[in-house]
Order: structure tokens, then sequence, then C-alpha cells
């Protein structure tokens, strides 16, 4: 056995392993060895592992390693950054992942292609509309289904509101971490009308398991016009709220612009996309330029910034509030009669009544609820325009029901690779600005 | 001096500790019932009738809860921090007049009772000094807990306390002129009357003499300088929650914890009290004495004009923290040295010339 380290449990050199008396509870509290461990520098920051070491001492000795998260109020979840300060100044950060980590692309390995949605639709727990979607198209593809107009228009119905909600969420945090507490209320205040509709029509605030592949879960409920309608003018009304609070208020123009700002060349190396790839002048919407679920076919701006600073990611968060409730009141306008799933009878289940008269539709109910739905052998990769960019679905099946291989490709993930850019010798009060103007989910991050 | 006077110096002690302390329990439940209510909110209600015991309830939760020292701590400095910010909070009080004084025949002797802890001539000078003391309390606190976060939070609060002692004291040099007096007592009773006794012009009589209006520059930057100084939203720098979690009180808990929040209240109530009695007119108003007994007229209603500009004020302090964000420490800086400090220079030569003019005539008349 090679030299013993801090970990070993097993006594070397011993046929029979014992334990050791360090690696008892008792023991480890007795046995530390009195002269402070390399360790535990390291744990209280005084040393540097990991290939962020500092390699050469300041003349003065001044830099001070911080250790922001993955406890801080302010990173929006799990996120922990070290950070290099001078002073106040920030001359490196590292963001480091993994506190969220569920291994969720494995779990999607272990469900079949119907149970998929379930999965998924955790990961961005701020916007699961689109992450279902995402995996739905991508099933679709690989089956080569046909979807119905109704369940489409339904997607871009629940997709939109879900952007709304997910970029009020983003007000409201984005306006508490540079301290305007109200704004945090306000946000989720009209946030909450979202919500509550979702409820009605899925049964859940959140993790709806809606979109499913084959259509959407459920048709809308009775009234559901009304409840649309409410939703479009409360949120336009709080949105016109929210800009007397702080369009024009100078302590947030002051925090807001030319803080962290990422160039539009930066942006695309970094491959980050969504309305913080927009802010720094790019104008790419997978909307647009990749039309899903017929969204061509409704009138609706693309709203693209400048400068790339937190500001304009904040207006063009504004902005898009307002143009995906342009989106939706079109799609309440012309919501299509007929069927919300596929009558393919192979992929969405048959209703409840036809079962009691059909055989067939209890063979196919039984075959679906037990085995799954087989779907043909091939790779697949679907892209949507999430809140926070290109969502992306890849899948592999071999024929079977289960994905042989699922990847989510999560906005998320990419932008926060931007953050020590965005930050890069800018004050701490500056990162909390620039985190939550990235609008990081963590769950989206860490899969 | 007998011993009536000692017994009188007692209770005006113990009546303004006691004032400060239930005043505190009342403000800290009125902020979050105010903030609540503009954020939509209920806020605190079920201790006590619409919540109203909140804050006690809270209190003693921090007073019977563990008292957690962290290894690295300078443990003398460490304790010391909150006393040193409790006391001069209580201390800056005792200058503030809450009302006229009164006579009472006690012992034989008619003694004249200022309802006011002492008069100081140089009280304004005082509340200066004191308020700078609390500043070192959050620095020791900052410094002497061995931690990153509150170092950075202590390290804010100089830089803090330099950039804004210097504008409110020059912000109130002008009212000094102005009333002639450093004595918080002969400011407020130089606020008596109306505009009309200033100018000669029956017109005025509406308009109550009281300093905001020729010094409103003044009062405008004693504010801005009042609420950093009381380290609250939106400059909170401090003890920023979202950037350096607590800042100088991360490492306090339990009563030492609650000292600190105490003071922090006290202070925003001195400040409320001192922008009432300096600019305000402190416990002036409209006394009525022709229809009602003198102890109302002069003993309830000043002080109750008192307690209302103060609470008017401090209704301001909460209505700016629920509106604006928070500003960043080099901003705050600049808006301190580059903003403040020059219009507070401006302000005062303007101020002492047209004074001195007042005063001494014109040069060539």
């Amino acid at each position: 056995m090679s030299e013993r380290t801090f970990h070993d449990v097993w006594v070397s050199g011993t046929e029979e392993p014992e334990w050791l008396l360090e690696a008892t509870d008792e023991g480890a509290q007795k046995m530390q060895p009195e002269e402070p461990e390399e360790r535990l520098l390291e744990q209280e920051g005084a040393r540097v592992v990991d290939d962020y070491v500092v390699e050469e001492e300041s003349p003065e000795d001044e830099l001070m390693i911080i250790n922001m998260g993955p406890q801080h109020p302010s990173t929006h979840g799990v996120l922990r950054l070290q950070l290099e300060l001078e002073g106040e100044i920030i001359r490196r950060s590292k963001p480091i992942i993994g506190y969220l980590h569920t291994g969720m692309e494995k779990t999607g390995e272990q469900l079949t292609f119907m149970q998929g949605p379930t999965n998924v639709t955790r990961m961005d727990y701020l916007a699961p509309m689109h992450n279902e979607l995402a995996f739905s198209l991508a099933v679709e593809q690989l089956l080569e289904i046909e979807i119905p107009p109704r369940a489409q228009a339904i997607r871009i119905l629940m997709t939109e509101l879900n952007r709304v909600s997910s970029h009020l969420v983003f007000l409201a945090t984005a306006g508490m971490d540079i301290g305007a507490l109200s704004m945090m209320l306000y946000g989720f205040r009209e946030r909450e009308s979202i919500l509550a509709f979702f409820e009605k029509t899925t049964g859940l605030r959140m993790n709806h398991n809606y979109i499913r592949p084959g259509g959407v879960a459920a048709d809308l409920p009775d009234g559901w016009e009304d409840d649309v309608e409410g939703i479009v003018e409360k949120v336009n009304r709080g949105v016109l709220d929210y800009e007397d609070l702080l369009k024009q208020n100078p302590i947030w123009l002051e925090r807001t612009q030319g803080v962290g700002v990422v160039t539009a060349e930066e942006s695309l190396a970094y491959g980050i996309t969504g309305p913080n790839l927009r802010a720094s002048g790019v104008n790419w919407d997978l909307r647009k330029a990749q039309p899903y679920s017929g969204i061509d076919q409704y009138e609706f701006d693309v709203p693209v910034g400048q400068h790339g600073d937190v500001y304009d990611r904040y207006r063009i968060r504004v902005q898009e509030i307002l143009q995906s409730l342009r989106i939706v009141r079109q799609v309440a306008d012309r919501m299509p009669k007929g069927d919300y799933r596929t009558e393919d009878r192979k992929v969405s289940p048959p209703p409840r009544a036809r079962i009691d008269q059909s055989m067939e539709a209890l063979i196919h109910h039984f075959k679906i609820y037990t085995g799954g739905v087989k779907v043909p052998e091939g790779e697949v990769y679907v892209a949507i325009e999430s809140p926070r960019g290109e969502l992306g679905a890849y899948l592999v099946s071999d024929g079977g029901t289960h994905p042989w291989r699922m990847h989510m490709r999560t906005p998320s993930f990419c932008n926060l690779q931007a953050l020590p850019v965005a930050m890069a010798d800018s004050l701490v009060a500056d990162t909390v600005a620039t985190i939550s103007s990235l609008d990081p989910v963590l769950g989206d991050v860490d899969r | 001096m007998d011993l009536w006077d000692v017994g009188i110096v007692l209770i005006k002690v113990l009546v303004i500790f006691a004032l400060l302390m239930v005043t505190v329990l009342l403000l800290v439940w009125i902020e979050r019932k105010v903030v609540a209510d503009m954020q939509n909110r209920i806020g605190p209600n079920r201790a006590g009738p619409w919540g109203i015991l909140q804050t006690l309830a809270d209190g003693l939760k921090l007073f019977f809860k563990e008292q957690i020292t962290p290894r690295k701590v300078e443990f003398g400095l460490y304790i010391f921090a909150p006393i040193l910010a409790l006391v001069p909070a209580f201390l800056t009080f005792m200058v503030v007049p809450l009302g006229p004084d009164f006579t009472v025949t006690l012992g034989g002797v008619e003694r004249t009772i200022s309802l006011q802890g002492t008069d100081l001539n140089i009280g304004l000078l005082y509340v200066l000094a004191m308020s700078s003391i609390g500043v070192y309390a959050i620095v020791l606190a900052g410094w002497s807990s061995g931690s990153k976060y509150p170092l950075l939070g202590g390290v804010r609060a100089t830089a803090q306390a330099i950039s804004y002692e210097a504008a409110m004291g020059l912000a109130l040099v002008p009212v000094v002129f102005y009333n002639g007096s450093l004595s918080l007592k002969a400011i407020v009773a130089a606020q008596a009357g109306s505009m009309a006794d200033l100018f000669g012009w029956p017109v005025l009589a509406v308009i109550p003499r009281w300093n905001i209006i020729p010094m409103f520059v003044s009062f405008v930057i004693f504010f801005i300088a009042g609420v950093a100084e009381t380290n609250r939203a939106p400059f909170d720098l401090v003890e920023a929650e979202q950037e350096i979690v607590g800042g100088f009180h991360t490492e306090y808990s339990g009563l030492r914890f609650a000292l600190f929040f105490l003071a922090e209240y006290i202070n925003m109530f001195n400040m409320s009290a001192l922008v009432t009695t300096l600019f305000l007119g402190g416990w002036n108003g409209p006394q009525f004495a022709a229809y009602l007994p003198a102890w109302i007229s002069q003993g309830l209603l000043p002080i109750t004009y008192f307690l209302l500009k103060t609470v008017a004020v401090l209704f301001v302090f909460m209505w700016v923290r629920a509106t604006l964000p928070r500003l960043r420490y080099d901003q705050l800086m600049t808006l301190g040295w580059k903003r403040l400090i020059p219009a507070a220079l401006a302000w005062l030569v303007l101020a002492a010339v047209v004074i001195g003019f007042r005063q001494f005539g014109m040069p060539w008349s």
C-alpha cells in the first residue's frame, strides 16, 4: 500500500483491515496533531490549492482570499466564488460549482421517455416549462410525430408565461441584491398570479410535468382566457411600477451602468446566450432564428442592448417581459380548437373513458404505462430559447424505451463561465450585482 | 444642591433610559409594519395586538440565546464593542430637549426643571463627538471578530465615517451661526415664533420660524449625513447583507448582537430627534395657551409635538429604506467628498456672509 494519507481508514500492512482510532468520532477529536495541518491551512484560506494558486505573493502581502458561498445570501443558491481581494477590489475570481449536482442527466437514462419531463423540469426550476418543452421537442423529433396546433399554442402560452415569471424573479432578486428590498416583494407579487394560473392548469406551482412528448398533459382550464387577460394586465401594470422605482433611480443607475461588462466578442467566445448575449448587442434569439412550436406565427420584437452591462441586462429583461406578454395575448386571441395532445395512440395514452370500451385502447394504455414508448434509434439535438438562453436537449436513443444518453445544454452553465471576466477588477458590491444580472439558476448549472 | 436635585437627575436619567428602550421596542415594530405595508406584506401580527410585542419577544429570545464566541476573536475588544456602541447612543439623547422648562416647588424651594437630560453649552459638539464614538464600536467589532466579512465591514465603516462626519459637522456650522448657540436648548428657543418676527411682514405669521426654511441646504446635507451616520439604507454598507453577510456583526450572536441592534435603533431615533431639534423647531408648535390649562399647553403639547415630528422624520427614514437601492462603497465616498462637503462649504460661506450682513449691516452703510 502506498503511504498513509489523512483519509486512510485502514491500517496499512495488516492482513485483516482494522479500524484506525483516528477514523472514529472520539479518536478523531483526541488524536488531532498539535501542529496545524496543511489541510487546515487550506481550509482557512491561508493556502490555496487546486489550480487556483497564488503564484507569487504580492509585495505587501495584502491579498485576501475570501470564500463567497456556497452559504452566502446572494450567490443565488449554492454557487461558490473564490475571490482574491485587494482591499475591496476583486483581482481574480473563480466560480466553483457542483454543490447542487444531483446527477439528473444520469437519472434521465433510467427513466422512460414519457417519464423524462418529470426529471428535466427540476433542472431550471424557475423555468420548468422550458425544460419540459426542450425535452419533449427532442423526443417528438425522434418519434417523428406531428403535434396538434392547439397543443403547440398551449405550449407557447405556457412557456412565454413562464418566461415572464422567470424574468420577474430576475427583477426581484436583482433588486434585492443591489439593496432595493421592495423590488424583491414586488417581483414575487406579480409572479404569484402566474404561478396561480400554472397551479390551476397543471396542478403544481413548479416542476409541472405539463408539457410531455406528444402534447401537453391536460387542456387549459375553464375560464383560462380571463385568467390570462388578468395576468397580462397585472404584470403590465407591475412593470410600469418597477420602471418608476428603478429605471431612472440615480442610485440604481450608478450601481448598474458600466458594471459587469461583457463585450459581444467575449459573450460569443464564452458561449453566452439569451438576454445576457442580447444585452451585449448581439441579435440572436432562437425564437426568431430557429422557431419552434409555431412561435413564428406571432408578432414580437427582440430587444437588444448595447453596452453589455448590468443595466442593459436589466432593461432587456423588462422589455422581454412586455414582448412575452404580447405573444401571450396573441396566443390567447387565436387559440385553435382541437386536441391538446397527439392522437397517435402509440405515444399518447387514450382517454380514460375509451379504456372501458375498446380493447385497443386498453392495450395502448397498458403498453405506455408499463413498458413505455419505444423510440426509434437515432440522436437529436433540439434547442429552444429559455429565459436564460439556449436550452438544448440532446438525446440518443438505441431504439428502446429509455434514452441511451440524455444531455441538457443548459444556459446558466455557459453563462456562468463569463463571471470571472465580468467582474475582473470590480468591487465586492459589484459581484452580487453581476451574479444576479447573469441570472444563473444553480439547478440549471449543476443538473 | 440637595437630595431633591440628585433625585431629579436620577429620575431624568431613568425616564430617558426607559423612554429610549420603549421607543426602540415600538420603533422596530413600526418599521417592520411600515415597510411591510410598502412592500405588500403583513408584517408581524402574532405577538400581542397587531404584533406590537414582536420586538419584545425577539429581544427575549436573543437574551436567552447562546453567545457564540469564535475562536479567533480579540476577546476584550470583541466584548467591549457592543457596549461601546450602546453607551454613546444613550448619552446622545441626554442633551435633546423634549419640552419647555417648568417650575415646581419641591422641599420648600421653587425649582426650574428642564425636560432635558442636561443642558450642555457645547451640546452640538457633544452630539457630534458621541456619534463619532459610535463608529469606533463598529470598526472595533469588525476588526476584533477575526473574520473576513466583518473586517470588510469595519473598513467600510471607517471610510464612511470620515466621508460623512465632515459634511455633517460643516452643515451644522451655519445653524450655529444663525441661532447663535451650540446649546440645543437655545437653538430650540431661537426657533419659537413665526417668520413674521424675523422679517416683520404679518403675512408670514402662518409660517413657523423653523430653521428648515432659512437653513434648507444644511437640513438636506445633515439628513443625508445622518442616514449615513446611522448606517441605514441606502448607506447600510457596513452591514450590507447581500454583499458582506451582515458585515461587522456577522460573528455576534445573542445578547451582544441585541446590543448592536438596540444601538442602531436608538441612533436612528437620536438622529430623528436631532433633525427635529435643529431644523423642525424642536418642541415648538401652536400652544393654544388661551384655551387650554397650562399643564397641557406648556407640558403635554410640546412633548407631543416633539414626538410627532420625530416620528415623521423616522417615517422618512423607513420610506427611504423601502425605496432606494444601496450605494456602492466608492460611490458613497464620492458623494461625501465631491458633493456634500463642497456643498456644505459653499453654503457655509454664503450663510456666514448673509448672517454677517444682517448682524453688522452692509459694509457700505
